[in-house]
């Protein structure tokens, strides 16, 4: 077993209100080749979570807490400059957006050799051919490294940053909310796409979502997160087919089914609150 | 026979695009090509497709807010195309639509109140007082309270602001209510809210709705009929379950086979 990642007892304010607890003791673990989803509404801490990693906490966010184990090492206290090796190289991201992550006054090919640059030194026509060749791992015809991002299309921007974030084959790919933006059966290929990239190159994957479809889909395993708190965790299938706590079920009944035999049934917060009463006391 | 009050017959509308060298080459793309739907009163009509499909274009080609090039739009039986602009205003107060993205459909300057009480006002709808206690009354129906009439948009959540749009459409009482994307932009659990809200709605005020989506877990919830377009297409319509059930294009088999969560079905709603 290589645990790749291991978040220990994180916790994140704002700056100015330091009794607010956006995340409260959050510790998760996660191997290379497997995938960890983290689910959860607006507003429950996961994308702070993911945030932290390389820290890219916003500035009037503070880390409190916790140590961001990577590959044996705490980087959460690594300078800029030490991040710099690891942001883009060993550690991947790919954001929610693909309409505002990309420049769009530059080309695709530019956008993408400019991590192989920064971090592997590739010039000229090895750029070109690397360019080319994450392009096609991707399922875009290399000859479009040429286009502007307003030429593609919201899957292939997604694509594209995909390519960005597996140049320099990294160890750990993070995804916040990959395919929200996008068209359902987009978003099944960019998933499949996903997994297939995670398995060839052994890479650990973070990705977060509020869709438990997507969890299903993924995930190896699962933690749900719950007003910046982690309510449970463990693998897909054993909390899809006995989640523990409250929450859990009650954002799983949201879930519509294709069939339409379950009816929908909204979150109840009012009753969430007593539930949780009863089972901390 | 069956009593529809919106139907549409061959439809079609056409885009040119620049392109090629220095933008000087034009292509055609028909964004709606010889569509026909019909909407039966009191029930959901769903619309799929993926982006680029013409689904959102028939929304707004089907209120008038877009000219079609040919083809008739008939409301309880009166071609929209030919009213003139004077009795189209008055027609829209039946012919409301709710909006993709909360976070651009409400005016920042402007107070809830006066959002919601807008097309009161415009349309001449009772006096003052009975404007005000017809927004009072429709902001709580939507869940929402009379002290929020003086908040602004930016004060309030995706899915508050959600329920803001749908008061704004449904405090006019209209007859037909186009639904675009209404709940994609938000998180499932506040998606499960509208849906069931706009369903309890629709049988209070006997609406009829056209509910354009692509996410066929919410049609499914939603909807009575289904009209699957691709590349300006009906490619398929009929009854939700038979859709469902045995689709007979291609293309509708791929859009429920990229439905998320099928790997582990049974346990995800068990």
């Amino acid at each position: 077993m290589s645990e790749l990642l291991n978040i220990k007892n994180l916790t994140i304010t704002p700056k100015a209100a330091p009794q607010k607890l956006l995340v409260n003791g959050v510790s998760l673990t996660l191997e290379s080749g497997k995938t960890t989803c983290i689910v959860g509404e607006s507003g429950s801490g996961k994308s702070l979570t993911a945030l932290s990693i390389m820290s890219l906490l916003s500035p009037q966010l503070v880390k409190t807490s916790g140590q961001i184990m990577f590959q044996g090492q705490d980087i959460s206290q690594l300078s800029n400059q030490a991040l710099r090796d690891i942001r883009g190289k060993r550690i991947g991201m790919i954001f929610q957006e693909p309409m505002t992550s990309l420049n769009p006054v530059l080309t695709v090919g530019y956008q993408i050799g400019e991590t192989l640059t920064v971090h592997l030194g590739l010039n000229g026509r090895a750029l070109k051919e690397k360019v080319a060749s994450l392009l096609e791992q991707v399922g875009i015809p290399a000859s479009r490294a040429n286009s502007y991002p307003d030429e593609l299309s919201g899957g292939q921007r997604q694509r594209v940053m995909i390519a960005m974030s597996i140049a320099c084959e990294p160890a750990l790919l993070i995804a916040d909310e990959p395919t929200t933006a996008l068209d359902v059966t987009v978003q099944a290929q960019i998933l499949q796409l996903l997994d297939t990239l995670k398995t060839r190159m052994n890479m650990g994957m973070l990705l977060i979502t509020h869709d438990f479809g997507v969890v299903a889909d993924i995930a190896d395993d699962v933690v749900v997160m719950f007003r910046g708190e982690v309510v449970e965790q463990g693998s897909v299938t054993a909390v899809l087919r006995n989640p523990q706590h409250p929450y859990t079920k009650a954002l799983l009944d949201c879930v519509p089914d294709a069939e339409g035999k379950k009816p929908l049934k909204p979150i109840d917060y009012a009753w969430l609150n007593e539930a949780e009463a009863s089972v901390s006391a | 026979m069956t009593d529809f009050i919106l139907t549409a017959s061959n439809l079609v509308k056409t885009f040119s695009q620049r392109g090629g060298k220095f933008g000087m080459a034009t292509t055609e793309i028909r964004a709606l090509d010889n569509v026909s739907i019909a909407l039966r009163t009191g029930i959901t009509l769903a619309i799929v497709g993926e982006s680029g499909s013409g689904k959102s274009t028939l929304a707004r080609c089907l209120l008038q807010l877009q000219p079609l090039d040919s083809g008739e739009v008939l409301f309880q039986g009166e071609n929209l195309a030919k009213l003139s602009a004077g009795s189209l205003r008055s027609m829209r107060k039946h012919l409301q639509m709710i909006f993709q993205d909360p976070f651009a459909s409400l005016n920042p300057r402007m107070r809830i109140g006066e959002i919601v009480g807008e097309g009161l006002l415009i349309h001449d709808l009772g006096s003052r007082t009975e404007q005000q206690s017809k927004v009072v009354k429709m902001l709580k129906r939507v869940g929402l309270s009379e002290a929020d009439m003086q908040k602004y948009p930016h004060e309030f959540s995706g899915g508050q602001r959600q329920r803001i749009g749908i008061a704004r459409a449904l405090v006019l009482q209209p007859k037909v209510v186009v639904c675009d994307e209404p709940v994609s932009a938000l998180d499932v659990s506040i998606q499960a809210q509208i849906l069931l809200l706009l369903k309890e709605l629709q049988a209070e005020m006997a609406l009829s709705y056209i509910f354009i989506s692509h996410d066929l877990r919410v049609v499914r919830h939603i909807a009575d009929d289904v009209a699957v377009m691709h590349q300006g297409k009906v490619v398929e319509q009929g009854s939700v379950i038979d859709i469902y059930q045995s689709p007979t294009q291609d293309y509708t088999r791929n859009l429920l086979q990229a439905i998320p969560g099928r790997k582990h079905a049974t346990e995800l709603h068990a």
